[in-house]
């Protein structure tokens, strides 16, 4: 089928504004986004720049906006979108654009580094592995599939207004370590979440839970954060 | 001038074998750890099954027989003292990694639960053993994060988004690397004590493959190119299941939780090709299997797939297990796996050869002398423990062993060693290359020149190979080569995330790469694990049980051989 892109373009180096692309690509449904971008950069216009790995939604690299929405170029198919041309692709919302569809991540990997994403295990090595109950790694099962892509910060209602606030992924990266029994600074963590920039920033918009590639229920990760806070600090 | 950066060491590639020499590092050497992606979008993340260790939690297992496994596997190619090193380590890598903090699935005792896997079994061969240490099917994605997290936490200087285009080197010592910087185009070069290549694979050669956009082989590619030697290059692992059409991998773990390959006609094939293990068979053995059904005529629908049946396991333990690869087909395919049989085919998957190691790391000229200044790791170094065929859940032990080997290498010797003088203008060769294809304004797009060498490699070089295909596949990529050198050009020259000119440059590399995979196969005249020559159906130790080495000098390639460490276990006839 043939589709309709309108692209985002800007090298702020070059261009004074930024301005969006048109570009027509045949594509099978079941094709991916990022196989028509490609088809683009490759056959008609090199000068695009968008970042890519994967291509199967496991590296997080090729977040950007499809029709207003955050999500990753390799997870959306041809048939999702083919109703609402033409399509469009932005880069992700809240970021400065470094090129196209390339943004700044620097911000939002710092505040991931914020959040001490590692284990905090205390002195004791054993010589095998630690026990751990089943249950209790059963809490982690979602917010281990986060993939830093970034889709949920772009989202955030919150974030769009107040870059302090800390947002969705490393608030998620936070969970990680709070509620995995092996870490020995559950207590200290929660102290480091709990302000306004924090936990309690989140205002319960759900646009996170709404986008986000892996599924996981990031607004309730953090609504049980919140939970924890009041329940060991207060 | 481009910029200059000193460090004790400098470490390319941020996957797992990177990272963990890293950390091995940290806190000993000034380290800069450089990667053309973001750490965390490294390719070790889209490894799902797990990693292989003879903790025996699950029943009783040995380091022996991960050994033998490894061995058999490997097709008798696998250096045996390398092997030892693996299977022996492996328990305490997998504790190491628990202690960082890996959330590995637990039994309801507590300890690490462990399940079956291609090819590992107990007691040398009598059936499979639960070996593979796992994380749902996200295992190498949650080691990755891990081990990134303990570089954050050491303070481990990265430098994202610039890729490798040129080691330098002095009198066959390496002193450094030229990198390119993304973001503003600028080459910088860094000046080190000791490089560490650990830039992973190039499935890209081939058309259908596994690996991601970025496996371009860069690293193995800039070693051959200085006239280092390549190491068993033919070894090309498909694997054998990939989504039919896209290639993405669909893990074994499927059938070591019990998934089932069957034919157009619904037969359990793998009972005629592996009576002992059947599903669980090493992965060459299950690809020649899938090839076998297909050309005779009993691929679905006569086509050129079969399913992988998954229906049975139930929708509990597939969400539990194996939810990513039941969210890839659902959200690919439009299949739920719970109701549902998959289309999967063979898929390149992995490279069992690269840059030659001793187990410490230090990447070894033809002669198996160390290369002054230059260690590698991981896929894009051959040490060599997987041989002719790799074990699933050996590769993410590989990396996790011999990274830190190599860290714990370099923190020793680095200290003593000085930093050698940098040539005048080390950037020169790179400078002129990229201005050349710059200036250009017209030829051949680099992706015209990709995808014939890719349909060409997949054609002639695959699952089966025979000298006649292996030789027209030559003259191809050598001319595609030639082309590349006059003709290519690109639509952009601007300095800015030009990735016009990032994905010419990987080019280059593939097609160097594609050509030692050629060499090496048309060299060997036998089939040994996922090498296979219709034309020699046999293994052939009397001439060919030794690792086949590629280099070249000013005048000519040479191909010449290596002898294989046979320490344990003598050859024996390979059957599952």
């Amino acid at each position: 089928m043939e589709l309709t892109f309108e692209i985002f373009r800007f090298d702020p180096e070059v261009d004074t504004a930024p301005r969006y692309q048109t570009y027509r690509v045949s594509a099978d449904p079941t094709e991916r986004i990022l196989d028509c971008l490609n088809r683009i950069k490759w056959e008609q216009d090199g000068s695009l720049s968008f970042r890519m790995s994967c291509g199967h939604g496991v590296c997080g690299s090729d977040a950007v906006r499809i029709n207003g929405r955050c999500a990753l170029a390799c997870q959306k198919l041809v048939k999702d979108v083919a109703e609402a041309q033409p399509v469009r692709v932005e880069p992700l919302p809240s970021f400065k654009v470094l090129k196209d569809l390339v943004v700044d991540l620097e911000p939002f990997f710092e505040k991931v580094h914020w959040v001490k994403p590692y284990l905090l295990g205390g002195p004791e090595a054993p010589e095998k592995e630690r026990l751990q109950n089943p249950e209790e790694r059963k809490k982690l099962d979602h917010v281990i599939r986060c993939i830093l892509c970034a889709c949920c910060v772009a989202s955030c209602p919150v974030t769009a207004e107040n870059d302090r606030f800390l947002g969705p992924a490393p608030l998620v990266w936070a969970f990680r370590y709070i509620f995995d029994g092996r870490d020995k600074e559950k207590e200290n963590r929660l102290r480091r979440v709990d302000t306004p920039d924090g936990a309690w920033g989140c205002r319960n918009h759900f646009e996170c839970t709404r986008v986000c590639p892996k599924e996981i229920p990031v607004t309730k990760s953090i609504n049980i954060i919140k939970r924890e806070i009041e329940k060991v600090l207060r | 001038m481009p910029e200059r950066h000193t460090h004790d060491v400098v470490i390319v590639g941020s996957g797992l074998a990177g990272l963990r020499a890293a950390v091995e590092t940290a806190g000993r050497l000034n380290v800069a750890l450089i990667s053309k992606v973001f750490p965390t979008r490294s390719h070790s993340g889209a490894a799902q099954g797990g990693i292989a260790a003879a903790l025996g939690n699950e029943e009783p297992d040995s380091w022996e027989w991960h050994m033998f496994d490894t061995v058999k596997g490997g097709d008798y190619l696998t250096d045996q003292d390398a092997a030892e090193v693996l299977a022996r380590d492996a328990p305490r890598a997998v504790y190491e990694l628990e202690h960082m903090g890996v959330p590995f699935n637990r039994n309801p005792d507590g300890t690490i639960a462990q399940r079956a896997f291609g090819g590992h079994t107990r007691n040398f061969g009598e059936a499979p053993v639960r070996r593979a240490c796992y994380a749902s099917d996200r295992t190498g994605r949650v080691i990755l994060d891990t081990l990134y997290g303990q570089c954050v936490q050491r303070g481990i200087q990265v430098y994202p988004e610039l890729s490798v285009v040129d080691l330098v080197v002095r009198d066959r010592v390496v002193c450094g690397v030229v990198a390119l910087d993304w973001a503003t185009g600028e080459l910088h070069i860094f000046h080190a004590k000791a490089v560490m290549l650990a830039t992973g694979g190039f499935g890209k050669v081939f058309k259908t493959t596994s690996n991601c956009f970025a496996n371009t082989g860069d690293g193995a590619a800039l070693v051959y190119r200085h006239g280092f030697p390549l190491q068993d290059m033919e070894f090309v692992q498909f694997h054998p299941t990939g989504i039919y059409g896209l290639g993405v991998l669909i893990s074994e773990a499927a059938r070591g939780e019990g998934g089932i390959l069957r034919n157009r006609l619904g037969e359990r094939f793998m009972e005629r090709y592996a009576p002992t293990i059947k599903d669980l068979a090493a992965r060459d053995v299950v690809s020649r299997a899938i090839m076998s059904e297909i050309r005779a005529g009993r691929g679905i629908d006569g086509r050129d797939f079969v399913h992988l049946d998954l229906t049975h396991l139930g929708k509990e333990r597939l969400a539990e297990r194996l939810s990513d690869i039941s969210s890839f087909v659902r959200i690919y395919l439009g299949i739920d796996p719970a109701e549902a049989p998959i289309p999967v085919q063979p898929t390149c998957h992995y490279m069992m050869g690269g840059i030659p190691t001793d187990v410490d790391g230090q990447a070894l000229d033809a002669q198996g002398r160390p290369i002054a200044g230059l260690y590698a790791a991981g896929e894009c170094a051959c040490v060599s423990v997987h041989g002719a065929n790799r074990l699933g859940c050996n590769s993410l032990l590989d990396l996790v062993v011999f990274g830190r080997r190599a860290g714990r290498h370099m923190a020793a010797q680095v200290p003593k060693t000085d930093l050698v003088p940098l040539p005048s203008q080390s950037d020169a060769f790179v400078r002129e290359r990229m201005a050349q294809i710059k200036e250009r304004t017209k030829g051949v797009r680099p992706v015209l020149l990709r995808e014939r060498m890719q349909q060409e490699m997949m054609e002639r070089c695959g699952v089966y190979r025979t000298a006649e295909g292996l030789e027209k596949a030559l003259e191809t990529v050598r001319g595609l080569q030639e082309e590349f050198r006059r003709n290519v050009f690109l639509d952009y020259r601007g300095d800015r995330y030009n990735t016009d000119l990032m994905e010419a440059l990987e080019l280059e590399s593939l097609l160097t790469l594609a050509e030692v995979i050629l060499v090496s196969a048309a060299s060997r005249r036998e089939s040994r694990g996922a090498h296979s020559r219709e034309d020699y159906p046999e293994r052939d130790d009397r001439n060919h049980l030794h690792h086949t080495l590629v280099f070249r000098d000013e005048t000519k390639l040479h191909v010449t051989a290596k002898p294989v460490s046979i320490t344990r276990f003598q050859p024996k006839p390979r059957v599952y």
